[in-house]
């Protein structure tokens, strides 16, 4: 499963195909394989990550989907027993090699949580700490305007301009998790991963960061989970279905949520999971 | 496919259930409102003509019913994939037998102005004619009710019969007219009723397609035999 064609970026579904071979492949993964202990959390998952799309991960609880996700950027290093098999990469690049610099990996592959984690500081220093310790600014002038540009971006500038020395944990929910955009921005990935960003938040915040992710597909290769089959319908271009640590289907989010092709994808998202 | 497994929400399913109810009733009225029309016309029962034009009523508020049932769901539920389908197909469907409900009812409408004219010849072929179509909404009904996209193909197939008969029904008329110009205003009549007819037959095909695509979530392709020369017909012209 490891050593497919890379050329191949097309899979599971075939109508996709002419739409898809236009499309520069940001992640390309194959085989992959999680364990958590003796336990199998991910089984041979195949799946290609387009650059500048909203890929959605979708799927009941325990299906591997934020599994998944945490092999983009190697989160799950930090989990002692677990471990990772497979071909995971990046623009090409094994994302698993010794060669790679972790932090390096998570600067280019930013996350962005379900919970608002903002550090506890001032909104100004929570954006300007990525940029500062990753080097990518130095003076006091550009920085100011990493954490200007990113607020933007974020679309929370308007909001906050005023109050930048506050504290960010100051901020309601969903400013919060602008915020922490703005923070993942602020270092210039390439890919934002969100683990369900939204689902601590009111439908109106809700609606804001959605508008948000589609104005950041334009920069930036976006793979969110999440649990709103609704959200995965708005916001993706592509939509993944797990189920029991399988990548059951991926496909043109119309199309999954229209006329899925396997029998697994069309109960859960009609509610007939059982 | 729909009815192997129920939603986790059964308020859901007893929503889409209502709505196949809601169908099948139409459709039942509907296929007997057509049966009615046709018996009238060829009875010359000016009575029962009367009754179908009044019951026409009945159809449209059923259609009403489904609009508001349909409309609800879709902002209520939000059903998706299969049950997107659902949904949509019923409000497609219940718009084409509300159409045929109309063409039942202006059949009716002829057969009352016909039976104040002499009878003319063709009742045999109208007779034969509406018994395919009648079988032809029966069918798809079922199929509908038993989301058979390969029954509702054969329906597709049948169409094929209507349109020859409504030629010839059509070639018949002509030369009644031009033997005795007494029989022009029944006759003329009756070439509407033919059409009607003709109609009705495709819109049990539309509803064939509907179902194809309730099923299988893509339309069937377009390769029905069609034989409805009725449009190129010309009897006597070489005179």
């Amino acid at each position: 499963m490891g050593e497919v064609d890379m050329s191949n970026k097309v899979e599971v579904t075939a109508p996709m195909a002419s739409a898809d071979a236009a499309r520069e492949t940001k992640f390309h993964t194959r085989g992959v394989q999680v364990f958590y202990g003796e336990k199998q959390a991910l089984f041979d998952v195949d799946l290609d990550i387009y650059e500048n799309e909203v890929t959605a991960l979708i799927g009941p609880s325990g299906c591997g989907k934020s599994t998944y996700l945490r092999t983009l950027n190697r989160m799950n290093d930090t989990i002692d027993i677990c471990r990772v098999k497979g071909k995971i990469e990046l623009d090409g690049t094994d994302v698993y090699s010794d060669k790679i610099d972790v932090v390096h990996l998570r600067a280019r592959v930013g996350m962005v949580f379900q919970k608002p984690n903002p550090f506890p500081k001032s909104i100004y220093e929570n954006i300007a700490y990525g940029p500062r310790i990753h080097g990518i600014a130095t003076g006091k002038e550009e920085i100011d305007q990493i954490v200007e540009e990113s607020l933007i971006k974020a679309s929370l500038w308007e909001e906050v301009k005023d109050r930048l020395d506050e504290p960010g944990t100051g901020l309601s929910g969903g400013q919060q998790q602008r915020l922490c955009i703005a923070r993942a921005i602020a270092v210039q990935p390439e890919v934002i991963l969100m683990d369900e960003p939204c689902s601590a938040l009111d439908p109106i915040a809700t609606a804001r960061i959605e508008e948000l992710i589609d104005e950041l597909r334009d920069n930036f290769t976006i793979v969110i989970v999440t649990h709103s089959m609704q959200q995965a319908a708005r916001v993706s271009q592509r939509t993944a279905f797990f189920h029991l640590g399988d990548l059951v289907e991926v496909g043109e989010t119309g199309k999954i949520f229209t006329t899925p092709q396997d029998q697994r994808t069309q109960d859960y998202i009609t509610g007939r999971f059982g | 496919m729909v009815k192997d497994h129920d939603h986790i929400v059964s308020k859901f399913d007893e929503d889409l259930n209502q709505l196949d109810n809601l169908i099948a009733e139409m459709g039942g009225l509907a296929e007997h409102q057509f049966a009615d029309a046709i018996k009238a016309l060829v009875k010359r029962d000016g009575e029962l003509a009367e009754k179908v034009i009044l019951s026409d009523k009945r159809i449209d508020a059923i259609e009403e019913n489904v609009d508001q049932h349909t409309i609800s769901m879709l902002a209520l539920r939000q059903p998706m994939a299969d049950d997107l389908r659902v949904v949509i197909t019923a409000l497609r469907i219940a718009s084409v037998i509300e159409r045929i409900g109309d063409y039942s009812k202006n059949i009716a409408k002829r057969t009352v102005a016909i039976t104040q004219t002499p009878p003319v010849g063709p009742s045999r072929t109208i007779a034969r004619m509406g018994n395919v179509v009648q079988g032809m909404i029966n069918t798809v009904l079922d199929a509908y009710l038993q989301r058979d996209a390969e029954l509702a193909e054969d329906v597709r197939l049948r169409d094929e019969e209507v349109d020859a008969l409504h030629t010839s029904l059509f070639r018949e008329l002509l030369t009644y007219m031009m033997e005795d110009p007494r029989s022009i205003s029944a006759c003329a009549h009756l070439l509407f009723v033919a059409k009607n007819i003709e109609r009705i037959g495709d819109h049990a095909t539309n509803i064939a397609e509907h179902v194809y695509f309730l099923v299988h979530g893509t339309l069937p392709e377009d390769n029905r035999p069609k034989d409805d020369q009725s449009s190129y017909t010309v009897v006597g012209g070489e005179d």
